[in-house]
């Protein structure tokens, strides 16, 4: 299994007027081929810059990419021209937002926005690609294909032009899928459509699928690893089951933790306690440690690093920095630099 | 089981028309389409539902945001249906709502401490400044806020901490029903557990009746005593809360059920994926309006409406599934 992007160092600011806050502070990771990754975190915890950053489609907005490499195929994407960047956006790589109401062009009829990427990726004549298009709209379970290809995205549902957006993404047979809240804006029963039709895209295209979500219902539905996110940093990455069941890190014990389930009775959920750091004025040491239940002298002075146990798992809390002293360090780059 | 219930709701209905022009038909969506009822003091009762299924509309009838075009609301004993709104404003106050956006439902021109001082300014004006500023305080304690945050705006505040600031602005009138209309749904999870719990906390401490609209299963299994499910402008199953997630009796409880992702990627069940989409409010399914989605869609379904029947466990279902004498 060889990785087909990888993620290193990736730092991303935003600057606006004298003031640069960084966001995405050194996040590393992995894609193998044919994978269902999940990052999951809260709000700003840079998990929607991440992907941003590496469809570089930060452009238009005060956030710069300030260093690391997003390596796709072996070639970094940060030192292609956007022109070449243009070529493998929509085409070897595309990407899902959240809402697809927005997200679609309300003035042209969904047949001309899907036929655009797939005339301009694939060189398909006109013909050919309306063929294309109303295949695709098929595969994804829309109901009468051949009329939708004439009506504008207001008048379909939600769910609908979620799967419109998904049709569109998988039109030029990406290698690699982004989708950033798929299904935050849906219904749950619509919802459990749109998740069974991305797990059945791996299973048939062997799509690579890196999945941005808040829902930790979603990871554990659909995806094989999950990388959790605080802070702008990794703070744990690991097969999804094993991180469930046995997490490592406090804050993702205390996220799973704090999810109501349903038929467990409990009279009151654990609450994580205190709020996330403002990302203009970052604590020294661990970015969770005013929050963490087990926290330590050391936790507020020194930032632990991203450590990878021989179990596979990576984690970065002081609380198992010292069983592992000869665990590998992920970031070692990161670990100093801010 | 209905013996001293604070809020009655009895075969409301809310109809928005939509036609537009002078000749066009005459077209409604039926918001609320015959919907009854009852919560008794100190419980939580619940709605769920995807969108458009009524239940914000529900929500601002009981509170008389919004006039419904036919049936009973009785608030502790009062029929309030129908009532003008000098007369609705005297049930205001023990009647609060807590609203889904704390962005948006906080004046941003408005410190937290008048904020929170704004509804006892309007239903007590002899209250003395002093009195008000210590139920202010004191609330706003309960509430998790504290007193050195009086002057400042609500843009300085979380999103957590502006919904703990409107529960405040809630609270101060010492209401008896309160009504909530997705209260968690725009926070993250660790903070969504905050609310939760203090919403918990309070309820035991000034003994509160709850309605809980929310779309979010696991929340409702979490907080609810008595859960209603709607559809289209129906309610289609009324049970208890236990009743309801262990033998979920409505093919639509049922998918919806099981529509949610597990938490425990162990766990990996066969799960009812409904087909098709939620139709159009405006011009729902004939029957059943379910049945366009149901997997046990029958002939009968198609046609007649099935009618709310209380079935041995004392789950209240409209599903001709269950229905005994069919005609």
């Amino acid at each position: 299994m060889t990785g087909l992007l990888e993620v290193n160092n990736l730092k991303t600011a935003f600057i606006s007027d004298d003031k640069t806050t960084q966001v995405v502070r050194g996040v590393s990771f992995a894609v193998n081929k044919g994978e269902i990754v999940g990052i999951v975190g809260e709000s700003g915890c840079g998990k929607s810059v991440t992907s941003l950053s590496i469809m570089r489609l930060l452009k238009g907005t005060s956030g710069t990419i300030q260093d690391g490499e997003v390596r796709f195929h072996d070639q970094n994407l940060l030192d292609l021209s956007e022109q070449k960047m243009r070529k493998i956006r929509g085409n070897s790589m595309s990407m899902i937002f959240q809402d697809p109401m927005t997200s679609l062009n309300p003035v042209l009829k969904i047949g001309r926005q899907l036929m655009q990427g797939i005339m301009l990726h694939l060189k398909y004549p006109k013909e050919k690609a309306r063929k294309y298009a109303v295949s695709m709209l098929e595969s994804v379970g829309i109901p009468r294909a051949e009329s939708i290809m004439n009506e504008y995205p207001h008048q379909l549902s939600g769910g609908m032009n979620q799967r419109v957006m998904i049709a569109m993404a998988m039109s030029c047979n990406p290698e690699l899928l982004i989708a950033d809240e798929p299904t935050t804006a849906l219904d749950v029963t619509i919802q459990a459509q749109i998740l069974e039709l991305m797990k059945e895209l791996r299973e048939k295209q062997n799509t690579t699928i890196l999945m941005i979500t808040h829902d930790l219902g979603v990871v554990s539905e659909v995806c094989d690893r999950v990388i959790v996110m605080y802070a702008g940093r990794v703070v744990e990455e690991g097969k999804t089951a094993e991180v469930f069941e046995n997490p490592k890190h406090p804050y993702t014990e205390g996220l799973i933790k704090s999810m109501p389930k349903i038929g467990q009775k409990q009279s009151r959920l654990y609450a994580i306690p205190g709020q996330v750091p403002d990302p203009a004025n970052m604590p020294k040491g661990c970015k969770f440690a005013a929050r963490c239940p087990h926290v330590m002298d050391i936790c507020t002075e020194k930032e632990p690093d991203l450590i990878k146990d021989e179990e596979g798992r990576k984690h970065r809390c002081w609380l198992y920095q010292g069983e592992y002293e000869g665990g590998e360090k992920v970031d070692v780059k990161s670990s100093t630099g801010n | 089981m209905t013996s001293n219930p604070v809020l009655e709701i009895k075969h409301i209905k809310k109809y928005f028309k939509i036609s537009k022009g002078w000749f066009a038909e005459k077209k409604y969506v039926k918001a609320v389409d015959d919907v009854s009822f009852s919560i008794e003091k100190g419980r939580t009762a619940s709605i769920v539902g995807e969108s458009g299924c009524g239940k914000s509309t529900l929500a601002r009838l009981v509170n008389g945001l919004i006039e419904a075009d036919s049936g009973e609301i009785v608030f502790k004993g009062n029929d309030l249906t129908h009532k003008n709104e000098a007369v609705w404003r005297t049930f205001r106050q023990p009647m609060q709502m807590i609203f889904q956006d704390p962005y948006a439902s906080l004046s941003p021109q408005m410190k937290i401490k008048d904020l929170v001082a704004e509804p006892l300014l309007i239903h007590y004006p002899k209250m003395s400044k002093a009195e008000i500023e210590k139920i202010v305080k004191e609330t706003l304690d309960i509430c998790g806020i504290g007193s050195q945050h009086l002057s400042k705006y609500p843009h300085q505040f979380s999103g957590g901490q502006r919904q703990r600031i409107g529960i405040a602005r809630a609270l101060v009138l010492r209401p008896e029903l309160v009504i909530l209309d997705e209260p968690v749904s725009a926070l993250d999870v660790s903070v969504q557990a905050q609310i939760l719990n203090l919403l918990k906390d309070l309820q035991e401490k000034f003994d509160l009746t709850y309605l809980f609209i929310s779309h979010d299963l696991s929340v409702i299994d979490h907080i609810s005593d008595d859960v209603a499910v709607m559809y289209l402008g129906n309610i289609v199953e009324i049970s208890s809360r236990d009743t309801l997630f262990e033998s979920p009796k409505h093919p639509y409880t049922q998918a919806l059920l099981s529509s949610v992702p597990d938490k425990d990627p162990k766990l990996k069940r066969e799960r009812i994926i409904l087909k098709g989409e939620i139709p159009n409010a405006a011009n729902p399914p004939s029957g059943c309006k379910f049945h366009t989605r149901c997997p046990f869609a029958m002939n009968v379904c198609k046609e007649v409406a099935p009618v709310m029947q209380t079935l041995d466990n004392g789950t209240q279902v409209a599903c001709h599934l269950y229905q005994e004498n069919q005609s």
